[in-house]
């Protein structure tokens, strides 16, 4: 049985004592002193702290032990099954994480003399090669922080080429399926288009006399996941990227779901003008809680001259960063990427190789057929969209049946999963299915591991038919029972920093 | 396969059209063991040359700091580094908590109410403040020191410009560095959506008319932005007690290690104020209690703002953040404590100003070049000595020292100049060594060419 520890750890502001603390900073050399003298008579009055920051004062050992304790009330990839649709949560190669400690990365500075920092200039240009290699993409770029700082990337560079001939003012529409997930109307919002939603067809696919229908010379482009946010590869595809382009639209490809078809079939070929990837998706790196992952973004030849600055180049001899664009948008971000997560991706792609990666996608494909087989005759489960079509890295279900019988939802499912020791699917998403539950279990899961899984769901399925309460108070076994989510968001009640609670809860304590 | 009932796994690919499927392997490595992996790696990272190798003085936006054992083993408990984001929150009440307690960290040391856990990096975070200031104004223009960091400011331009702000300039004092008050008093206007500053300045001194810019930004209803380098927090005056409405910055510092620049930790936070925080981007922790009231518990707060519920209507796009680097810095906070980073607070800015003295007593140097109080970065002019900063630069590394940034592109009205940097991880040993350096390479003088 699953019993996450539930250290009821108080807040960090209320341990510790006044005037201990964990770290020394460096002395300063007695001569450094005295030539300076007193660094406050350096700061003119009005720029000086008067009041110290309420930081709490804690012993080293005092703050290691609290912060262990809450990582033991976490639950992560190494803790155990994570099958959190559309969010690619496979296994992390310690490997990855040790090269990516090295002081030989962390102690180099950006700004340092091209010469200075050739190792990790011809690691980043090597992946750049890759990546676009593996998307069927001419150039890449590696900038973006995450999937949604590529996609807004992405919105950008089609804003760019519009822009280039002449046609932004009349472009304005991004065409947008409505199982799209929300960082993609939101991506094209900042950059400033106005969000056409196309519907999706029976099939689950994009409904391509919708598609029709909607282009016009407005038409700036359509973001596209494929295979889709419910498993299923658009097969539509090569019809799909013929009624953009002649209607002067580009096509963009999020690749959150690029696992189940790497080094198998790319974007590329299908027509894609731009590609983000999910590093933390796809190729391995650890996800950290919310980051930091890499957004990497692949552009067909034309579109290259408008990516950000500066781009690598190899003159045959030396890697270097240039600057000298005169195309380019400018600048997403500060400097080049998150470096020290590219790397892992590099190393992640070393280790497997083009056939590794090749088998990657076929047992992460495996694996969610093989859940959606075990799944699909569950009672109170139903599986929207043709059954027979295979799907790729995950399968959705909805819980409606389920919740129509017993009053038990997705959301109940999901939170008895936690009593389990298994990490819920991915709620409520895509939006076209209602109660829906986003099964992905990647390539790294063994078999047993996903029979667990499936007999987990089942009984839970079986319990919320004789003991429905049961399953609609859960979670038990984990840190903490169900959370009261409205009160957090209250005004009344809000509190988003200790300051805050403290402001309004001047007598109790957690 | 057997119980699905495939034979080949081919099958369930048959739903892609077939003239997508590569005929060929595509141009990729082999597939090597896992030393074979760490043996390739580690022969191109040796390639590097780090502060480690050489005194390295470069700063303007990523720093060298001293990142204690404990940050690092704390981020990576496989718990907190393996994990998704706490969607799930009774399953991920750690993660929760350490970020709540990051969020509180930065309000305290900012001295504002509300911070979220993260943004990309500081450049982006003031995109996104530039723009929360719009929406909450419904003005649409932006005022800027002229001397900001390049790629800052072009990431403010590329975030800005499809929303139709326009970013104005503000000039700045050519004796002291200082924003022009004239000149800010004569720009804004109706229109000003928000006025921007950084403390300490992108070329290192402190803006010391902080109190009066926000009187007068103030006094047109427009928002004040302000960006810190937080690791000054422990001795400068915090923005929330001189005015600010929204603080954004750089947390690398704060435990995280350079990494060639990435990942950073972009600081986002604001005053509470329901309209302010109901427009503010990226994810936020609150602290709440379970259902029956019986227990404190943390889980992601306002979501109602972001892009999974309100797509594109909401406050941001951002969904994946730094969050593991915002865990660091609260580890990192918590073993300073107030204490700590007031020390090490004086301690940068002492070891600043010793080279600044240093490097000032070399003559044909002008070191800085503006006359205010500097703390950790400062600008070197090479013209007195007729030398390029490039030049200057390029005989250092024979020395096996690496130099400030070139800046003389950026601000030509500066003339040759470099910045740089210097924190508690340079000791006198190393400062004296580069002034000794550019003693010998300015005596040599502007007669030598070493490019
Ligand atoms: C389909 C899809 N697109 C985009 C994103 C956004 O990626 P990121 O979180 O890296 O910004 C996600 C992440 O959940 C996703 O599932």
């Amino acid at each position: 049985m699953f019993r996450q520890a539930a250290w009821n750890e108080p807040i960090i502001f209320t341990l510790g004592r006044a005037g201990r603390r964990g770290h020394i900073p460096p002395e300063v050399e007695e001569t450094v002193k005295k030539a300076v003298g007193d660094v406050y008579g350096l700061i003119p009055e009005n720029m000086r702290r008067r009041n110290p920051p309420r930081l709490p004062e804690l012993s080293e050992p005092e703050v290691v032990r609290h912060f262990v304790r809450l990582s033991e009330m976490n639950y992560g990839v190494d803790s155990g099954l994570y099958p959190l649709g559309s969010c690619t949560m496979k296994y992390n190669p310690k490997i990855n994480e040790e090269l990516a400690g090295s002081p030989k990365l962390g102690m180099v500075h950006p700004y340092q003399d091209e010469r200075t920092v050739q190792g990790i200039l011809e690691i980043l240009y090597r992946l750049e090669r890759w990546l676009a290699e593996i998307t069927g993409m001419a150039e890449v770029c590696l900038q973006p922080a995450a999937g949604a700082h590529g996609e807004f990337l992405g919105a950008l560079l089609i804003r760019a080429y519009h822009k280039h001939r002449g046609e932004l003012d009349q472009r304005k529409d991004m065409l947008i399926p409505d199982s799209a997930h929300g960082t993609n109307p939101a991506s094209a919002a900042m950059a400033g288009f106005n969000v056409v939603v196309i519907p999706s067809d029976r099939d689950g696919c994009v409904d391509v006399e919708a598609l029709k229908a909607a282009v016009s010379e407005k038409t700036a482009g359509l973001m596209l996941t494929n295979p889709n946010t419910l498993g299923i590869f658009e097969k539509n595809i090569e019809e799909i990227a013929k009624i953009v382009h002649e209607a002067g639209g580009l096509l963009y490809y999020d690749g959150a779901n690029l696992n189940p078809i790497l080094c198998k079939v790319r974007p590329g070929d299908m027509g894609f003008d731009i590609v983000h990837i999910n590093i933390h998706k796809t190729f391995s790196t650890p996800h950290g809680g919310g980051g930091p992952g890499a957004g990497p973004v692949g552009v067909k030849e034309e579109l290259a001259k408008f990516l950000p600055v500066p781009r690598i180049v190899f003159d045959g001899e030396r890697y270097r960063l240039d600057y000298n664009r005169p195309y380019s948008i400018g600048k997403i971000r500060s400097f080049y990427g998150n470096v020290a997560v590219l790397l892992k991706a590099y190393a992640y792609i070393l280790s497997l190789g083009f056939e590794g990666l090749r088998e990657v996608a076929e047992v992460s494909v495996l694996n969610a057929n093989y859940i959606m087989h075990k799944l699909k005759n569950v009672d109170g489960l139903a599986l929207p969209y043709d059954e027979k079509t295979p799907r790729k890295h995950e399968c959705v279900f909805s819980a409606k049946p389920l919740k129509a019988k017993t009053g038990v939802s997705a959301l109940n499912v999901a939170k008895r999963l936690l009593d389990y020791g298994v990490h819920a699917p991915t709620m409520y998403f895509p939006l076209i299915v209602e109660e829906a539950l986003m099964i992905e279990p990647t390539e790294t899961f063994e078999k047993e591991e996903l029979d667990r899984f499936v007999e987990a769901v089942r009984e839970i399925c079986r319990e919320a038919q004789t003991n429905p309460e049961k399953v609609l108070k859960a979670p038990y076994n984990t840190a903490v029972q169900r959370l009261d989510e409205v009160k957090a968001s209250h005004p009344q009640t809000m509190a988003l920093s200790w300051r805050m609670y403290l402001k309004k809860h001047a007598t109790t304590k957690p | 396969m057997h119980e699905i009932d495939i034979k080949s796994i081919d099958e369930l690919y048959a739903d892609i059209p077939a003239k997508y499927f590569l005929k060929k392997p595509l141009a990729l490595p082999e597939g090597l063991s896992e030393l074979g992996v760490k043996k390739h790696v580690e022969a191109l990272l040796s390639k590097n040359k780090t502060c480690l190798d050489m005194p390295v003085f470069l700063g303007a936006g990523c720093w060298p700091h001293y990142v204690p054992a404990v940050v690092r083993e704390i981020v990576q408990r496989s718990e907190f580094l393996t994990a998704y984001t706490p969607y799930q929150a009774e399953i991920s009440q750690g993660m929760l908590q350490a970020l709540f307690e990051y969020q509180s960290m930065i309000c305290e040391l900012t001295a504002m109410d509300v911070a979220n856990c993260s943004m990309y990096d500081w450049a982006s975070a003031l995109g996104e403040a530039a723009r929360m200031a719009s929406r909450i104004t419904r003005r649409n223009e932006i005022l800027i020191p002229k001397i900001i960091h390049p790629e800052r400011k072009a990431t403010l331009h590329v975030y800005v410009e499809p929303a139709g702000i326009n970013v104005k300039e503000v000039e700045y004092n050519r004796e002291t560095g200082q924003i022009s008050l004239n000149d800010l008093e004569s720009k804004i206007s109706k229109e000003t959506a928000a006025v921007y500053v950084e403390n300490p300045s992108y070329l290192g001194f402190i803006e010391t008319h902080v109190d009066e810019i926000s009187q007068i930004t103030h006094a047109h209803d427009a928002l004040f932005i302000v960006g810190v380098d937080p690791i000054s927090l422990g001795i400068l005056k915090p923005p929330g007690e001189y005015g600010a409405d929204i603080v954004v910055g750089e947390g690398e510092p704060l435990g995280n290690s350079m990494n060639y620049g990435g990942p950073l930790l972009g600081i986002f936070a604001c005053r509470d104020d329901q309209n302010m925080i109901r427009q503010m981007p990226g994810r936020i922790i609150g602290l709440t209690t379970t259902v029956d009231g019986g227990k404190h518990g943390f889980c992601m707060a306002l979501q109602t703002r972001e892009q999974h519920i309100r797509r594109e209507k909401a406050t941001s796009n951002i969904c994946s953040n730094e969050a593991l680097c915002a865990v660091a810095a609260a580890v990192y906070l918590a073993l300073l404590g107030p204490n700590g980073l007031r020390e090490l607070g004086e301690t940068i800015m002492c070891k600043a100003n010793y080279a600044m003295r240093l490097l000032s007593k070399i003559e044909g140097l002008k070191v800085p070049v503006f006359k205010a109080p500097h703390f950790k970065e400062f600008t070197v002019n090479f013209d007195g000595a007729g030398l390029k900063v490039r030049e200057a630069h390029e005989a250092l590394l024979q020395k096996g020292i690496h130099g400030g940034k070139n800046v003389s592109e950026e601000f030509p009205e500066l003339g040759e100049t470099a910045l740089y940097c210097v924190t508690e991880i340079h000791t006198e040993a190393e400062i004296r060594r580069l002034a000794e350096a550019l003693e010998e390479i300015v005596s040599a003088g502007g007669r030598k060419s070493y490019v």
